[in-house]
C-alpha cells in the first residue's frame, strides 16, 4: 500500500472519530469533572471539590436507599433472568418439531419489551383491580396489593425484566447448537446419566456465552429506568426508586447538574467494579474450547 | 450346541429389542415433558399480550369483569376514543412525530456505520487499534455518565425540544454496536471482487458502493431494523429533549395518556398500547431472517 491509502482508511473512520469526540469522549470526561462542582443549568458553577461525594456517601438518605434498592434489583433480576434463560434454551435444544415457532414466541417478549406500552401493560395488569388479581381471586387466593408493598412493587419490575428473557435464550440456544454432540455419546459411553453430563459437558462449553450474557445483562439492569418510572414512578416509600430514576430526577427536575454527575459517577464506578471483577474472575471459570487448562 | 447359539441369539435381540424400545420410551417422555413446559411456559408468557389486543376492543365494564381474553361484543369505543386523546392533537400526530424521530436516525446510523466499518476492515492507519478499542469500549460504556454534559451540549447549541439531539449523534456512528455487527459481516466477505474492481481503476469509495455495499445489504437491513426498533421503544431520549406536546413521539404521549383524567379509560389506553406495538411487531414477523442473523453476529442487547 502506498503512502496515500495510509490515510485513506483514516478518512472513513473520521466520522465515528468526531462522534467519539464530541458525544462520548468529553462528555465522559466533563461530567467527571461536573461532579465536582456545584452547578446549576442557567446559574454559576462553583468548584466543591469533593463535597457532593460526601454528601452522597454520608448524608444522603435518599441515595442509601436507592442504592441498596438498585443492587437487589440486579442481584434479583440478572442470574434469575440467565438461569431461566438458560433452562429454556436447553429444554427447546431437542430434535422437536415446531421449534422455530417456541423460539419466536419467546423472543417476541423481548422485542416488544422496551416499549412503554409494555411498561402500560404491567401497570393495569397489577393494578388493584387488574388481570393478575382476577385470576388470583379467580383461585381462591387473596388479591395483592402490589403497588402498595415494597417487596411486591420491586417484584412487578423485575418480572417485566424476567419476561424478556428470549434475547439471552435465543444466544444460549445458538451456542448449545454448535456443541460437537460427540462429546454427549463419549459421555455417555463412560456412563455419564445426562444431568451429569450437563455439568460437565454442556456448562463449561457454555461458559464463554454465560459469562457475555451476564456482562451485557447487568450493564442494562443496572440502567433500568422505564419500568420503575411508569410502572410504580419509584414507590412506594421509594422502594423502586432505582439510581437511574435518582439521577433522571436530580439533573432534569432539579436541574442539579453537579450532584446528579456525581450520582452517576458512583453508579458508573459500581458498575465498572463489578465488570472488572467478572473479566477478573473469568479467568478461573470460563473455559474457551482449544484451551490448554481443563 | 447350534440349538443353543439360536436360542442365545434370539435371547440377545430380544434383549437389545427391549434396550431399544426403553430407550425409545424414553425419548418419547423427554419429548413430552419438553413440550408440556414449553407450552405452559408460552401461555404464560405470551397471555399478557393476548390480553392486551383482547382488552383493547372491549368496554371498561368488561375489562374490569373478568380474565378471559375474547370480547364478547368487540367495539371499537377503546380505538375511536383513544386516537382523539386528550391533548388537542390525535394520535396520528404522535405517530407522523415518531416517524420524523425514525426515518432520518435509521438512514443515519446505517449509512455513517457502513462507511466507518468499511475504513476498520478494509484499511490500516494509524491510531487503528486505539479507535477499534474505543469501538468495544462505547458497547459497555453505561450512558448514564454521559447524559447530563450532552444535555448541556444540545442546550448550548439550542437544539432543546427539537429532534437534532436524537439524530444527529447517529450520523456519526453513535451506536458503536452496529459498527461492530458490520464489521462483523465484513470480515466475512472475501475481498478479491474489490480488489479486481481497484485494478480496473475504481477508487476505494467506488469499490464501497459498487462492490461491497450490494453484497453487504442484508447486514445493513438488520442495523437499519434494530435501530428502527430501539428508537420506536427509545423512551429517555424524548423525555430529556422534548418537551412541547406537539412534537411528542407515541412514547411520550403514551404516557402522557396515563398521567391525564384518561388513566380511567383503560380501552382507551390499552388500545393506543396495541397500536404503539404494532409497528415493531410487523416489522419483526416480517423480517425474522435479518433479526437472527444479526443476533447470531453480533451478540444482541435487549
Amino acid at each position: 500500500m502506498s503512502g496515500d491509502s495510509r490515510l485513506l482508511g483514516f478518512w472513513y473512520v473520521l466520522p465515528y472519530l468526531i462522534g467519539l469526540l464530541v458525544f462520548t469522549a468529553i462528555p465522559f470526561l466533563g461530567s467527571l469533572y461536573l461532579s465536582f462542582t456545584d452547578y446549576r443549568l442557567m446559574q454559576g458553577m462553583d468548584f466543591v471539590g469533593l463535597q457532593n461525594y460526601t454528601d452522597i456517601l454520608t448524608s444522603d438518605r435518599t441515595f442509601a436507599r436507592s442504592f441498596k434498592v438498585t443492587m437487589l434489583f440486579v442481584a434479583l433480576t440478572v442470574p434469575l433472568k440467565l438461569a431461566f434463560a438458560l433452562f429454556i434454551a436447553s429444554i427447546l435444544n431437542a430434535k422437536l418439531k415446531g421449534i422455530g415457532f417456541f423460539r419466536t414466541a419467546y423472543y417476541v417478549p423481548s422485542i416488544l419489551g422496551g416499549s412503554i406500552a409494555v411498561a402500560v401493560l404491567w401497570r393495569y395488569m397489577f393494578a388493584d383491580v387488574g388481570m393478575v388479581n382476577m385470576v388470583l381471586t379467580g383461585l381462591g387466593f387473596k388479591a395483592i396489593n402490589w403497588f402498595g408493598n415494597p417487596g411486591t412493587a420491586l417484584f412487578t419490575i423485575t418480572l417485566l425484566r424476567l419476561w424478556q428473557f428470549g434475547s439471552a435464550m435465543v444466544i444460549f440456544l445458538a451456542a448449545l447448537q454448535s456443541i460437537d454432540k460427540s462429546l454427549y455419546e463419549a459421555a455417555a459411553i463412560d456412563g455419564a446419566k445426562p444431568w451429569r453430563a450437563f455439568f460437565a459437558v454442556t456448562l463449561p462449553l457454555l461458559t464463554p456465552v454465560i459469562f457475555f450474557n451476564l456482562i451485557m445483562q447487568m450493564v442494562q439492569a443496572f440502567q433500568e429506568f422505564n419500568g420503575p418510572y411508569v410502572i410504580t414512578s419509584g414507590g412506594p416509600l421509594k422502594s423502586t426508586y432505582l439510581l437511574p430514576l435518582y439521577i433522571y430526577e436530580m439533573a432534569f427536575k432539579k436541574f442539579d447538574m453537579g450532584y446528579a454527575s456525581a450520582i452517576a459517577w458512583v453508579l458508573f464506578t459500581v458498575i465498572m467494579a463489578l465488570t472488572l471483577i467478572a473479566f477478573w474472575s473469568s479467568k478461573y471459570w470460563v473455559y474457551y474450547a482449544g484451551d490448554k487448562r481443563s | 450346541m447350534s440349538d443353543s447359539i439360536i436360542h442365545s441369539d434370539d435371547k440377545a435381540i430380544e434383549e437389545a429389542e427391549r434396550y431399544l424400545a426403553a430407550q425409545k420410551r424414553r425419548e418419547n417422555i423427554s419429548l413430552a415433558i419438553r413440550y408440556t413446559i414449553l407450552t405452559i411456559v408460552g401461555l404464560i408468557m405470551l397471555y399478557p399480550l393476548i390480553w392486551l389486543v383482547g382488552a383493547s376492543f372491549m368496554t371498561n365494564e368488561e375489562i374490569f369483569g373478568g380474565v378471559g381474553f375474547m370480547p364478547t361484543n368487540p367495539v371499537m369505543d377503546g380505538y375511536a376514543e383513544g386516537w382523539q386523546t386528550s391533548t388537542p392533537y390525535t394520535f396520528g400526530r404522535f405517530f407522523w412525530n415518531t416517524f420524523l424521530i425514525i426515518a432520518p436516525k435509521t438512514i443515519c446510523t446505517v449509512i455513517s456505520c457502513t462507511v466507518v466499518a468499511y475504513g476498520f476492515a478494509r484499511f490500516d492507519f494509524p491510531g487503528k487499534k486505539i479507535l477499534f478499542a474505543a469501538v468495544i469500549g462505547t458497547l459497555l460504556l453505561p450512558n448514564v455518565v454521559t447524559r447530563i454534559p450532552q444535555y448541556m451540549l444540545f442546550n448550548e447549541l439550542g437544539w432543546l425540544d427539537s429532534y437534532l439531539p436524537l439524530w444527529v449523534p447517529s450520523a456519526f456512528a453513535g451506536d458503536a454496536f452496529f459498527v461492530f455487527l458490520l464489521l462483523q459481516f465484513l470480515r466475512s466477505i472475501p475481498r478479491d471482487m474489490e480488489e479486481a474492481a481497484r485494478v480496473d481503476g475504481a477508487t476505494s469509495f467506488q469499490a464501497l458502493i459498487y462492490v461491497v455495499v450490494p453484497m453487504l445489504v442484508p447486514a445493513m437491513i438488520s442495523v437499519g431494523l434494530f435501530q428502527f426498533m430501539w428508537t420506536m421503544d427509545d423512551f429517555l431520549g424524548p423525555l430529556i429533549y422534548i418537551s412541547s406536546v406537539e412534537k411528542f413521539p407515541v412514547s411520550l404521549a403514551l404516557k402522557l395518556s396515563i398521567d391525564t383524567a384518561e388513566s380511567f379509560e383503560w380501552n382507551r389506553i390499552l388500545a393506543m398500547s396495541v397500536l404503539t406495538l404494532l409497528p415493531s411487531l410487523l416489522v419483526f414477523f416480517m423480517s425474522q431472517k435479518y433479526f437472527v442473523e444479526g443476533i447470531s453476529a453480533g451478540g444482541v442487547k435487549g
